[in-house]
């Protein structure tokens, strides 16, 4: 079932002469992990702003196009509405924070939607315990570390039950052994909960093997959308501003030297298996 | 010596310790890379080194200067540091009066600013924003202007704070020739960084650092393979380093940095044992 549909979409932001996206086409299926990557001002912010409505009712611009984003259109209904369908999670948690404890902050949006006090609480103890940060419920989300804020900032966000998670570079202020286990929580709850994810990530080496796959947005324009084997395996990443992970490279080069190389990997793992399945055959 | 650093203490006046008598010696020339943990003390030995911050116990002598005798101004004629938060560095309306600023302040004439500010934009593709506000650029524009700043004024020591976050891999490969550059030209260059990857392609001298205090200090390909060290100062070990020590049992050498080692390393093993 399709739960994104993005049709001919054009964004130019008011005083720039630029589009920041020109006819961008998708169409994403529900419980799809889509990893969005590709050179910084290249568009893939704009393109999440398009989809949970920001653009263009909050950032004036030349917008044309259709986008139906769980059979509404983000340009026309009431945010309010949207970010009960998808959630949107930015690069900075601290924009995201402002309540004193941790428990009142994932509390806030959804007093704001009216919903009985039970229901409020059960859904924030879930939304703790899917963080994996029950433990840190009166804490002010202030004092917390940027991994932890983080994974508050996720937590306020999935209390809402939204279908569809988006995320603009939320691994950006974290450092790399933190951004892996944030990634690795992210994966873990959308696979329990089944969600839509899109994952705007320059940390490609942890998140492309885990994404079903992969949109390349570059000067505003989608330029490969496909699985993202097939992005590295047939494409010069770096060209697209997109680094490849390292075991990636490496696969591709053995793949030239040996002939029985059967695949090009995206992680780590997948290069320990392929490396053992032809030793077991020597 | 580049500088050197005799039992540095540092403690901020929130009663943070950060340095926890650090004792180092950068030789000129030379190319190292700090890692550690967010707090492990990277940045606030880095701000020794331009005097923006004075050790409240041992010393610090940067080309021969004690920091403690000298102002911010002189030392950073020697040593430039480009902030984490490139941000921090701005205040002019301008991209072309902000790199003007320092070499204005050193009394240079004119044309050689004009001349300097030129090359160091257009080396950072920036010369299209000559007359734009710094604020208006985007997170990596940004860094680049704060790098184009100190390199306009060309110090002998250049400290980069976390350099790579926020670039995208064309601007990450562009800096490592860079950097590379300013080595060859016998700069020595300082690094505090996260960034794994980019440390294995350089393969600099590395020195980890963990709640203020020295864990190891080395060769890149010593370092960055050995599993104990790397946990102890947080870090993530690099890719093909950690693929290649789930091969041990196999026979591989987890000493690989790069692709070419990769390379060498599975071709030794499968053709060798196909024999």
């Amino acid at each position: 079932m399709t739960i994104i549909q993005v049709r001919d979409l054009s964004f130019t932001y008011a005083g720039s002469s630029k589009p920041a996206l020109k006819n961008v086409n998708i169409s994403v299926e529900k419980g799809e992990f889509v990893l969005v990557v590709g050179p910084s001002g290249g568009g893939k912010s704009t393109l999440l702003r398009c989809l949970n409505g920001l653009i263009p009712q909050f950032y004036e611009g030349e917008y044309s196009g259709k986008v139906v984003v769980d059979g509404l259109e983000p340009d026309k209904t009431p945010t309010y509405m949207m970010s009960q369908v998808i959630g949107m999670v930015f690069q900075n948690p601290q924009n995201q924070l402002f309540a004193l404890s941790v428990e009142a902050d994932i509390a806030f949006p959804l007093e704001n939607l009216g919903l009985p006090r039970d229901e409020i609480i059960q859904r924030v103890e879930e939304a703790m315990e899917l963080l994996n940060i029950t433990h840190l419920r009166d804490r002010s989300p202030f004092e917390l570390s940027g991994g932890q804020q983080q994974r508050v900032a996720i937590a306020s966000v999935l209390a809402i039950k939204p279908k569809i998670l988006a995320m603009d570079e939320p691994t950006s202020f974290l450092d790399p052994l933190t951004a892996a286990q944030l990634l690795s929580i992210i994966d873990d709850v959308r696979k329990r909960l089944q969600l839509t994810v899109l994952l705007v990530e320059h940390r490609v080496e942890l998140a492309a093997a885990k994404a079903d796959r992969i949109v390349v947005v570059s000067d505003g324009c989608v330029v490969f959308d496909g699985s993202p084997r097939d992005f590295f395996e047939f494409y010069d990443s770096h060209l697209y501003g997109v680094s490849s992970p390292k075991v990636t490279s490496l696969s591709k080069r053995l793949k030239t030297h040996l002939e029985k190389w059967n695949r090009v990997c995206l992680s780590a793992e997948e290069f320990e298996a392929e490396v053992r399945s032809l030793v077991s055959h020597l | 010596m580049s500088a050197i650093f005799e039992s540095v203490h540092y403690i901020y006046p929130s009663k943070v310790h950060a340095l926890r008598g650090v004792s180092l010696e950068f030789r000129p020339g030379e190319l190292v890379a700090l890692m550690g943990e967010n707090g492990s003390g990277k940045t606030t030995l880095l701000k020794h080194i331009n005097g923006l911050l004075k050790p409240v116990k041992g010393r610090v002598i940067v080309e021969g200067i004690d920091t403690r005798t000298a102002s911010v101004a002189q030392l950073s004629q020697v040593a430039g540091l480009v902030f984490q938060n490139a941000e921090e560095m701005f205040f002019e309306s301008n991209v072309f009066d902000e790199v003007a600023f320092a070499l204005r302040n050193f009394g240079y004439s004119e044309e050689v600013v004009r001349k300097r500010v030129e090359w160091a934009l257009k080396f950072f593709e920036l010369d299209t924003y000559s007359s734009q506000s710094p604020f208006l650029l985007s997170g990596g524009e940004k860094k680049r202007l704060a790098m184009a700043i100190i390199l306009a004024w060309s110090p002998r020591i250049i400290c980069l704070d976390e350099p790579t976050i926020g670039q995208d891999s064309l601007q990450k490969e562009k800096m490592k020739h860079m950097i590379k550059m300013l080595n060859t030209q016998g700069r020595t260059v300082l690094l505090a960084t996260h960034d794994v990857e980019f440390v294995a392609e350089l393969r600099p001298r590395v020195i980890l650092l963990s709640k203020g205090e020295v864990v190891a200090d080395g060769k890149c390909e010593e370092i960055l393979t050995d599993e104990t060290l790397v946990k102890k100062a947080s870090i993530l070990m690099p890719q093909l380093v950690y693929a290649f020590k789930r091969l041990e049992d196999l026979g591989f050498d987890s000493r690989v940095l790069d692709v070419d080692d990769g390379v060498r390393q599975v071709l030794k093993v499968l053709r060798h044992e196909s024999v």
